[in-house]
């Protein structure tokens, strides 16, 4: 027995260990819930990885064997709304680049979770900054690209890092969806036509798949299944379109087959905005330092302030790049943004809250109330000021950074 | 050193503004070369600085229009050392080599990004081709002036004639298929096989001596090298990683030429030697939002330009325009900030710095009585996102005013204010591997 022992007293320290890793006190000078206003010296208790206490310092006492994080601002963990992190590697060579594959034009059925690379130095990157939560997935080029997911910027597989392992289907309407060599669509007339063609024979499938008449129900076929489950409005339709003309055909195809939709990008927002809002669909921005050419030549600092000013619900993105830089990170776009229009209070919801809206997950991430997942992000100063650090990032009560960045 | 025309004798439009005095009365003055002077009183006429100083303590001309610049910071034009502005072009895909291909042959004066530029504060530029040539032509050094044709961009030496580097590359971009250089080796081989070409043609000339049966056909690139040679140019030098950096001061040894470090994103694990180097007049440093993109930018960090500052190093930066937003030139410095650079040292990199790598110091980088009145007007900290570039003033004139409709489409950006941008960036068509 005595022989045992040791071992016993060894698997209580580690049970006693893996629960105190979740338990959290986090003191800020400033803390924006995000859901009310912002506290002055306030404590956020982190409890088994989840939000237990939000409150003023003088009122909240911090347990025994809380770790206690202490910084100038606290925020909620932030959110990159439409990303491609842990796909698009910074390397940008062949053998790390996996947002996009570019045999077919349609391809609904390539899931996000089969691509993402937890080890990616950029979901490091990002999260060393603040960003504990990424709507990441196939790039916007080809006209169905694939699948995204909302991760974790945290864990070392997929299965620890995925929160909604498909979140949207990605859709091109403009130049990322136009095929050359004779592909098709090489035309924005041709990828209207090809989408609703591809809808209409989806719910060809799915009528006679869900049919009680008897018949031998469809060979399983993955490209409409995942299609079918946008016609069913369980997974929005993500539609990158830059162009005002793009925007106004995305929404035509929405009103025809009354599918939920999200715009990604929309560039030319401001042009249309009316109609975005009367359409009732939400806006995860394109990134504000976004290069200003070709189909997105009309964006500007502004849009976001716009989009917001005008009532859509909005988000603002890291995106998507081909080049240098590899990524954008959502911090330093929302904070231009920030500057240009949008003010602090906005900016801030627009990578939390408001984003945790638009891709669902609000019931666990966006801001910092009691019950939610204690993601935080702790800062030196005002976040989107440039001289300002992130000094520690806080995932389900895991401390993931501490670094100075 | 350059001397340089005095530019304002160049301008063929004599502004208003240049002929009465023109004083900014109450900002905060940050004169790069001194501290900075609260309730300053900054006093300009003919396109020249005449005082800087505290209000009370300048003579303000009884003629002088005056502005109001209470609550404002004012302080010299920003200075990019390596900008793509005009959608210039250098050499073609016949050789690796074009020491004879001038950019100022090439560049639109009508492009937008030259009203960004404004819009972000940035009075010069060193404007050259690109960087997929081991020489890829003749920079440009322009002012941000009005403009119809690129001679009024330009910058001029005493004798008249345009001011202007020579643009080098090593490292990925150049490596092609030949003629180009398949390899490290064989770039710096090349180069060297170039530079040994020239010193022949120019011993061959001098051999002649005057007599024009001797004399070698005339070569417009040997001549561009042999002003390389001489120290009458510099050469801007694109070059990443360590050891290329490295091979840059190597070949500077060998052929003795001046040259500025473009780029520089290893220039952290070498800094020493770059601060050590007698042939580098600075480093110009681009800062990346994120590292990688390219494998030789995989350890682009913006710790570089405290690292290299500390080290001795003369550091600035540069927008690569496009490669970053000449609006927000600022923001770049800012960035170095948070990584540990002193303030002074990264607003000093935004002015000085950059005008020594031009040698145009001189003229340009600060407030000092003498100098160019390139001046920009703040609304606040220069190193802070929520500060707005108010007015740009080049020799006297200003040439960006965000109060005016047209001159905010191009700082904010929206309908039409980049209607000539192809969907390129350097010459890259989007979603190709690098």
């Amino acid at each position: 027995m005595s022989s045992r022992a040791p071992v016993r007293a060894a698997l209580a320290c580690l049970a006693a260990a893996v629960v105190t890793s979740g338990q959290v006190a986090v003191r800020g000078d400033i803390v924006h819930t995000v859901a009310g206003e912002a506290l002055r010296d306030a404590v956020v208790l982190i409890e088994d990885g989840k939000i237990a206490r939000v409150g003023p310092a003088a009122e909240v006492s911090v347990p025994d064997g809380f770790r206690t994080l202490r910084a100038a601002v606290v925020t909620p963990g932030l959110i990159d709304a439409r990303c491609t992190l842990g796909l698009s590697g910074y390397l940008n060579q062949p053998h790390d680049q996996d947002q996009r594959e570019g045999s077919e034009a349609v391809q609904p059925e390539l899931r996000a979770i089969d691509a993402y690379n937890p080890r990616e130095l950029l979901v490091a990157w990002a999260r060393g900054y603040g960003v504990t939560t990424i709507h990441t997935g196939h790039a916007p080029r080809g006209l169905i690209s694939g699948q995204t997911a909302v991760m974790k910027t945290r864990g070392l597989t997929v299965e620890e890092a995925v929160v909604k392992p498909l979140a949207m289907i990605a859709a091109t309407i403009g130049e990322g969806a136009r095929e050359r060599d004779r592909k098709t669509p090489g035309t924005r007339a041709k990828m209207a036509a090809l989408l609703r063609a591809q809808l209409i024979k989806a719910g060809e499938y799915v009528a006679k798949r869900d049919a009680d008449d008897g018949d031998e129900p469809p060979k399983r076929d993955l490209q409409l299944e995942a299609l079918g489950r946008v016609l069913s409005g369980e997974v929005p339709l993500l539609v990158t379109a830059q162009r005002s003309l793009d925007i106004q055909t995305a929404l035509r195809i929405r009103d025809e087959f009354a599918i939920p939709m999200v715009l990604d990008g929309a560039a030319e927002a401001p042009e249309t905005l009316e109609r975005i809002r009367d359409a009732g669909v939400p806006v995860i921005v394109h990134p504000t330092m976004m290069r200003a050419r070709g189909e997105t030549e009309n964006l500007s600092f502004e849009t976001a302030a716009k989009l917001v000013a005008a009532g859509i619900p909005t988000a603002i993105q890291g995106g998507y790049e081909t080049y240098v830089p590899k990524s954008r990170l959502v911090l330093f776009e929302a904070a231009v943004a920030a500057a240009h229009g949008l003010g602090f209070d906005s900016a801030l919801r627009s990578i939390t809250l408001d984003a945790a809206r638009i891709l669902g997950v609000e019931d666990r991430v966006g801001s910092i109330e009691v019950g939610k997942d204690g993601d935080l992000a702790l800062y030196d100063g005002d976040p989107f000021e440039y001289t300002t650090h992130c000094v520690g990032v806080v995932i389900e009560g895991e401390v993931v950074s501490e670094e100075q960045r | 050193m350059l001397r340089l025309l005095a530019a304002a004798t160049l301008v063929a439009a004599a502004a208003h503004a240049q002929e009465v005095p023109q004083a900014f009365l109450g900002a905060r003055l940050l004169p790069i070369t001194g501290p900075p002077v609260e309730n300053g009183a900054l006093v300009i006429h003919e396109g020249r600085i005449v005082a800087v100083g505290a209000v009370g303590e300048v003579d303000i001309p009884p003629d002088a229009e005056r502005h109001d610049a209470a609550g404002k910071v004012i302080m010299p034009g920003f200075v990019d050392t390596h900008s793509h502005v005009g959608s210039v072009e250098g050499g073609d895909a016949s050789a690796p080599m074009h020491p004879e291909v001038r950019a100022l042959d090439s560049i639109d004066v009508r492009d937008s990004r030259f009203r960004k530029a404004r819009a972000g504060g940035i009075t010069t530029s060193n404007i050259m081709p690109g960087s997929g040539h081991l020489l890829s032509g003749q920079t440009l050094y322009v002012k941000h002036r009005d403009a119809t044709a690129v001679e009024d961009l330009m910058v001029r030496r005493e004798d008249g004639s345009p001011a202007f580097g020579v643009k080098m590359a090593n490292g990925t971009n150049s490596r092609k298929n030949p003629p180009f250089p398949g390899t490290r080796a064989k770039s710096a081989a090349l180069v060297r096989e170039r530079f040994l070409q020239a010193i022949e043609y120019r011993d061959e000339v001098a051999r002649a001596n005057g007599d024009a049966a001797k004399l070698p056909p005339r070569d417009l690139g040997h001549e561009m090298l042999i002003e390389v040679l001489d120290g009458e140019r510099v050469v801007h030098f694109h070059t990443h990683r360590h050891d290329d950096i490295v091979t840059v001061l190597r070949l500077a040894d060998e052929f003795g030429f001046k040259v500025v470090l473009q780029h520089v994103s290893d220039g952290w694990l070498v800094a020493d030697r770059i601060a050590a180097s007698p042939h580098v007049l600075g480093s110009s440093l681009i800062l990346i939002d994120s590292p990688g993109g390219k494998i030789e930018a995989k350890d682009n960090r913006f710790e570089t330009a405290g690292i290299l500052d500390r080290a001795g190093a003369l550091t600035g930066f540069h927008t690569d325009d496009s490669i970053t937003d000449s609006r927000l030139f600022n923001r770049m410095a800012a960035l170095a900030v948070r990584a540990g650079m002193p303030r002074d040292r990264a607003l000093y990199g935004l002015t000085m710095a950059g005008a020594i790598m031009l040698e145009m110091e001189d003229r340009v980088g600060s407030l000092d009585p003498g100098k160019d009145a390139d001046l920009v007007v703040l609304s606040g900290d220069p190193l802070s996102v929520y500060t707005q570039v108010l007015e740009t003033w080049v020799e006297g004139v200003k040439v960006f005013d965000r109060s005016d409709p047209r001159d905010r489409l191009y700082a904010e950006g929206g309908y039409g204010a980049s209607h000539d941008q192809s969907d390129t960036v350097h010459g890259i068509v989007e979603g190709e591997h690098r």
